[in-house]
């Protein structure tokens, strides 16, 4: 773990960086399995579940990360996410899948537009923009749910008739055997081909859809004039004003893309999860994407990341019928907590390693101390791990610097 | 006078442009918008209607007033609903297993509620003084950790039981410990006596904020943290005691349902008071009668939404109609806001400073 | 060839003149230093020449064409560039990112990093700039960030380079590195304007300075033609006309009110702002405080009232108050009236009455024990109203509704009730009308007489020096001189605060 750490701070490149970070998560993985006792921890359906779940969470944090890096506090996602599920499941029932899409874009916009007017337009408080978008969102994909679904043949006055699927890749030649490989149970290298086996099974084309949305994100906004405008106008506006960037138009753009991302996040659990649009379906993960997003630094890579993790928490709640998966969940949270213990010990901040040393050794002892533990552990854990990353590691957070102060052009402060 | 009417005019404004933008979703949907609006009044005013909106009332006042409090010193207890529901579930937990001597029980269940919501804000408070993290943040995830603690607490190997109905919940609680309610002139069921106590928080409400050195430090904050800074206050400590405030008025929020009319705590109970008190908090202005009325026309369109379905159009348009009374009376109250501060300049520009 | 000739330049407000009939005529190529003091119309020629606003009379010529601007865009277009006093950088992005923002080189579509930073690391070779382009912003002294705002104007071609107050922010050794930035720039052909009010620095880089009173340039001189010292320039700056400082008796009892010592308090980039102050005030003495704003005076007053984190000791009326917070220290019998009203002494949306209330919450007549007692607050507050002649329509009006004059006698008014011992005074007459300046001086002499100690702090001379019983003069943090009032006049006073004199007595 120290010689991991100590790649990390050496000067080798990206690629190899992140090679040691991605080989010191296997091989933890690898232990806690071992250790836990949980071959399912990294099985196939586990990754391929996890996959599936992680998918409209990232969508949900990349939608938040468009609007606050244009400095829109958006807590409206949840109620984004409604209309896109609404949006997919009325077109999509109708007209096939990739209608359902365009529903869902269509429906983002509107709700994007919608608080992007509250919120750049007339200033208002972004939270309570946000709040009403939500009320609004429910109530509106509610009230038309009931009207286009009601006298739908295999439909309802919460539910769509089903949605045909869009295409799914398998490669039964690479997963099958990797699948055999990971029952053997080798250190490393079972977790690889478990995971390499999950991510090649039944893989929806619009999670590779969505994946390419996170690349295209990192780009635009890192690399182009584009983004470097946007990210400006979220950063300090008047300075971005003094250079010429059109500041309200840069933030309607931030935060109408934030509405279609959150939307396609609902689009997919309309289409790809389950095939209707169902009331309800959303449960919360537009406030899940926020807590990736800023467990993700603000950032693509770390929200998907974020996502990536919760996901497989949440995988392993539903797969796990005796509660050792728990078992493990805790020990990892452990673990991880150790490695930040560790690192706060170099930076000499004593406080945080004994908060973070108090909370492993808590845990640690609940592992130790059980044989199973309550799925409601999986509900927590990953609220619990964004908390402590706000309380704890808040210093290395850097969300934009003008992250949910109204602009109001000329008015400075 | 003026002082009056300027306060009033956002919100009116905000009420008439959701029943306009209501009324153009019933005319394309076929319905006469006139016809509709006196069915649901007439829907309403039945003693059995009335006592359901005085019932939702009572709840919605309490989380809109705890919500107020955080408002007042610009402090955003989005937790609400994470504060009551623990506090609820704990409160039945303990109204379901012991049985008190007399009122005891009220008393105890009462203040055991308070104590958890605002032991649960308490930890936002402390993440937020000592750590600097968002009180929004912290309170969006507290309400989902609360779920999980929630679920735990009630699992049938842990705490809970199964009802009637075959849901999982906490056991009925004893009549002893039930919060006795008053009826209405011929109305089938009572409405909660805990509206009482909705009252008596109210005043307290008015009281502490504008009648006690507590309550203009909390408003000196509010309006002002650096002239408050300079009044001798000290921040950090307000806002924990603000904070801890809002979560024991929080966990007021489920006791009329509990000790009213549901008598036990199932994994069903509504969990979404703690946003309909921001949009109330909102609507009324964080003042005390404010909020009773915007409490009372919430619960009024609540109720009378029950008769929509009647008339072929769907109830859910009042969640419409709701989420646009937010939004457009956040956008009059800014919209005023600046015409008042354009006028100010105006005025202080032909003064000469 | 003249790089920038401003002619008969007007600019009004409401109710105030800004500018009137400014002259001004810049050499390209030359370091060009306009002085003055706060309020001499500085800031508004240089928001006019930016671009920022628009003058009503008179015309600007650049490089020998008249140029008429609507917004800053128009004069970066002809080679204006402003580095404002307040930076404008974005923390989180690094130097190229800030730099390149609005105008950034491209290659198929995304920024090309490798050709700014080529263009960037050419920009500060050659004009001697060096900074690191791959530097989180955030992470940069305040000397390079200035850099990094120089830089960015350069970026986009600038050759009249504005710098607004640009050493206000800077420590010493920070300005010469500035000093010699400038020369580079200069080399190169570039014209800078120089904003300051600091004479001795004017003194060491300009070539020509011209001097704005009231609003007027009053005199243009040339170092190159003519030999320029602080003292002529403070003349010209505050101007000839002498103000005789009222005789009195003396008021000035043995007790000791506040005794100061040691006093030093530590910014978060760990430069002091105050170090090692110590002085007393006796009951019936007024202490002023001389010094050009941006000297210490503002955190002194904070660490004094406990709103500022200070090493030191304070002790009031023989009480050691240096771990009291600022609650208890006002208990103990400190009025105080802060520079910025309406941010440290009024809630502006709260009723008047309230605003009584506010920095007295724990005193009679506004509470009893926990509880307030709004009524006992609404009687004195009328009391204070006609006393004070508040002109008011009465004291349900939200604070924000009076003019900042009344606003300040209603704090001066507030502030002297309940028998203070000590007042701590910030500008107390800034922004408010003759009449009302006057009337709180006679409130404040009157005080005096009855026991008050006053610490004064004004940029106005003449009050000063007409208020004061004994008058120290304050610069970078430290206290550089001490004056008789009764013989210091306003131009020794305003070279000692701007280091040009040791002493002025």
């Amino acid at each position: 773990m120290t010689a991991v750490l100590s790649i990390l701070k050496s000067g080798a490149s990206r690629k190899v960086k992140f090679l040691a970070l991605f080989i010191a998560v296997l091989a933890t993985l690898s232990l806690v399995r071992m250790w836990a006792d949980v071959l399912d921890l990294t099985s196939r359906g586990t990754i391929s579940a996890a996959l599936g779940l992680a998918v409209p969470i990232g969508l949900a944090g990349l939608g938040g990360l468009w609007a606050e890096r244009a400095g829109v506090v958006n807590i409206g996602l949840e109620g984004m996410m409604i209309l896109g599920t609404f949006g997919a499941g009325w077109l999509g029932w109708q007209y096939g899948p990739w209608a359902g899409l365009l529903g869902a874009i269509l429906f983002g916009l509107l709700g994007g537009g919608i608080f992007a007017l509250a919120t750049v337009t007339f200033g208002v408080d972004q939270i309570i923009a946000g709040t009403a978008i939500n009320i609004l969102g429910l109530g509106f994909a509610q009230f038309f749910a009931k009207i286009a679904f009601s006298k739908a043949p295999g439909g309802g006055p919460t539910q769509s008739p089903s949605i045909s699927a869009l295409p799914t890749f398998t490669f039964d030649r690479l997963s099958d055997p990797l699948v055999s490989l990971h029952g053997k149970g080798y250190f490393i290298i079972s977790e690889l081909a478990g995971l390499i086996s999950g991510v090649f099974f039944r893989l929806s084309i619009l999670t590779v859809f969505s994946a390419g949305l996170f690349a295209a994100t990192a780009f635009i906004l890192w690399r182009t004039p584009f983004g470097l405008r946007l990210r400006s106008v979220g950063e300090n506006p008047h300075a971005a004003d003094s250079l010429g960037v059109n500041v309200y138009l840069y933030k309607y753009i931030g935060v109408l893309t934030s509405g279609v991302m959150a939307a396609l996040g609902g689009a997919f659990l309309a289409i790809a999860a389950s095939g209707v649009y169902r009331e309800g379906q959303t449960g919360g993960r537009g406030f899940i994407g926020l807590a990736t997003m800023i467990f993700g630094n603000w950032r693509p890579g770390g929200t998907a990341i974020g996502a990536g993790l919760f996901g497989y928490i949440d995988a392993l709640r539903l797969r796990d019928a005796n509660g050792t998966a728990m078992r493990a969940i805790v020990l990892l949270g452990a673990l991880a907590l150790i490695v930040l213990a560790i690192l706060a010990i170099r930076k000499k901040r004593y406080q945080v390693v004994f908060g973070l040393g108090i909370t492993a050794a808590v845990l640690i002892s609940w592992f130790l101390l059980t044989t199973a533990l309550p799925r409601e552990v999986a509900l927590v854990a990953p609220y619990l791990a964004t908390l402590l990353v706000l309380a704890f590691a808040s210093q290395r957070l850097r969300p934009p610097a003008a992250d949910g102060i109204p602009y109001r052009k000329g008015e400075s402060k | 006078m003026f002082k009056r009417i300027d306060t009033l005019i956002a919100p009116l404004v905000a009420v008439a442009f959701s029943v306009l933008f209501g009324s153009i979703i019933l005319l394309v949907f076929g319905a006469n918008p006139i016809e509709t609006f006196i069915r649901m009044i007439d829907y309403a005013s039945t003693p059995r209607s009335m006592t359901l909106i005085l019932n939702s009332a009572t709840t919605y006042y309490f989380s809109a007033v705890a919500v107020a409090i955080g408002f007042k010193m610009n402090l955003f207890n989005i937790g609400v609903n994470g504060q009551y529901r623990l506090a609820t579930a704990v409160a039945a937990l303990v109204a379901g297993y012991i049985t008190f001597p007399g009122y005891l029980g009220i008393v105890v269940i009462i203040a055991i509620s308070m104590l958890v919501g605002a032991a649960w804000a308490g930890i936002a408070a402390w993440l937020k003084v000592a750590r600097g993290v968002s009180e929004v943040i912290s309170t969006i995830m507290l309400n989902f950790i609360a779920i999980g603690l929630i679920a735990y607490l009630m699992a049938p190997t842990v705490l809970g039981v199964k009802t009637a109905e075959n849901v999982i919940g906490t056991p009925i609680i004893p009549a002893g410990n039930r919060f006795p309610g008053v009826s209405l002139p011929t109305a089938p069921i009572p409405v909660y006596g805990m509206i009482f106590l909705a009252v008596a928080l109210g005043f307290g409400y008015w009281y502490l904020l504008n009648r006690t050195r507590f309550g203009f430090d909390l408003r000196a904050v509010g309006m002002s943290p650096s002239a408050a800074v300079a009044s001798g206050v000290n921040v950090k400590r307000m806002t924990v005691y603000a904070m801890l405030l809002s979560g024991a008025v929080a966990g007021l929020v489920g006791l009329p349902l509990l000790l009213g009319a549901q008598y036990t705590f199932t994994v069903n109970f509504p969990g979404n008071y703690g946003f309909t008190g921001i949009a109330i908090a909102l609507l009324g202005r964080n003042h005390p009668v404010g909020i009773a009325f915007g409490a009372l026309l919430w619960a009024f369109l609540d109720v009378s939404a029950q008769i929509l379905d009647l008339t072929g159009v769907p109830r859910e348009i009042i969640v419409i109609m709701q989420g646009v009374i937010v939004l457009s009376v956040v956008i009059a109250y800014e919209v005023t806001r600046r015409v008042k501060v354009r006028r100010q300049q105006a005025a202080v520009g032909s003064a000469g400073q | 060839m003249l790089a920038v000739e401003l002619q008969g330049i007007w600019k009004r407000f409401p109710g105030v003149i800004a500018n009137s009939n400014i002259n001004l005529k810049v050499e390209q190529g030359s370091v060009h230093a306009i002085v003055g003091e706060n309020g001499a119309g500085k800031s508004t020629l240089m928001k006019i020449l930016y671009g920022m606003q628009r003058a009503d009379e008179g015309t600007i010529s650049v490089n020998g064409k008249i140029v008429e601007f609507d917004s800053p865009s128009d004069s970066i277009e002809v080679g204006i560039g402003m580095v404002h006093q307040h930076f404008m950088l974005a923390d989180n992005f690094t130097v190229l990112e800030n730099v390149v923002l609005g105008s950034e080189p491209t290659k198929a579509g995304s920024i090309d990093f490798a050709a700014a930073k080529s263009r960037i690391s050419e920009i500060s070779d050659s004009y001697g700039l060096e900074i690191d382009a791959d530097a989180l912003v955030g992470d940069l002294g305040v000397g390079d960030r200035q850099r990094v705002e120089i830089l960015k104007v350069l970026y986009r071609g600038a050759r009249i380079l504005i710098l607004d107050e640009p050493t206000a922010v800077l420590v010493p050794h920070e300005v010469d590195e500035l000093f010699e930035a400038l020369r580079g720039l200069k080399s190169e052909g570039i014209t800078v304007i120089f904003i300051s009010h600091k004479l001795d620095e004017v003194l060491q880089i300009a070539d020509e300075i011209t001097v704005i009173r009231r609003g007027t340039t009053v005199a243009t001189l040339n170092q190159k033609t003519q030999t320029v010292t602080a003292e002529q320039l403070a003349e010209l700056m505050v101007g000839s006309e002498l103000p005789t400082p009222e005789t009195r008796g003396s008021t000035v009892t043995e007790q000791v009110v506040l005794l100061v010592s040691e006093l030093t308090s530590v910014n978060s980039d760990g430069k002091a702002e105050i170090s090692d102050l110590s002085f007393k005030i006796h009951a019936g003495e007024i202490l002023g405080i001389a010094g050009v704003e941006g000297n210490g005076q503002s955190e002194l007053v904070e660490a004094i009232m406990g709103t500022r984190a200070a090493t030191g000791s304070i002790w009031i009326n023989d009480q050691d108050a240096s771990k009291l917070g600022t609650r208890k220290r006002r208990e103990l019998g400190v009025a105080y009236i802060p520079e910025d009203r309406s941010r440290l002494a009024l809630l502006l949306d709260a009723p008047l009455w309230e605003n009584r209330i506010l920095g007295h919450q724990t005193q009679a007549p506004n509470a009893k024990g926990i509880r307030l007692t709004p009524k006992l607050t609404k009687m004195d507050t009328k009391r204070i109203i006609q006393e004070f002649d508040v002109r008011t329509p009465g004291i349900d009006v939200l604070a924000s509704a009076l003019s900042g004059g009344n606003q300040q006698k209603f704090i001066v008014g507030r502030e002297m009730s309940g028998n203070p011992i000590l007042l701590i005074a910030s500008h107390p007459t800034r922004g408010v009308d003759v009449g009302a300046q006057a009337a709180i001086w006679d409130e404040l002499r009157a005080a005096r007489e009855k026991g008050l100690a006053v610490l004064l702090i004004s940029a106005d001379l003449d009050e000063l020096i007409g208020m004061s019983d004994s008058i120290k003069v304050i610069l970078r943090g430290k206290f550089v001189a001490d004056a008789d009032p009764a013989t210091v006049t306003p131009q020794q006073l305003g070279n000692a605060m701007t280091g040009a004199l040791k002493a002025a007595n």
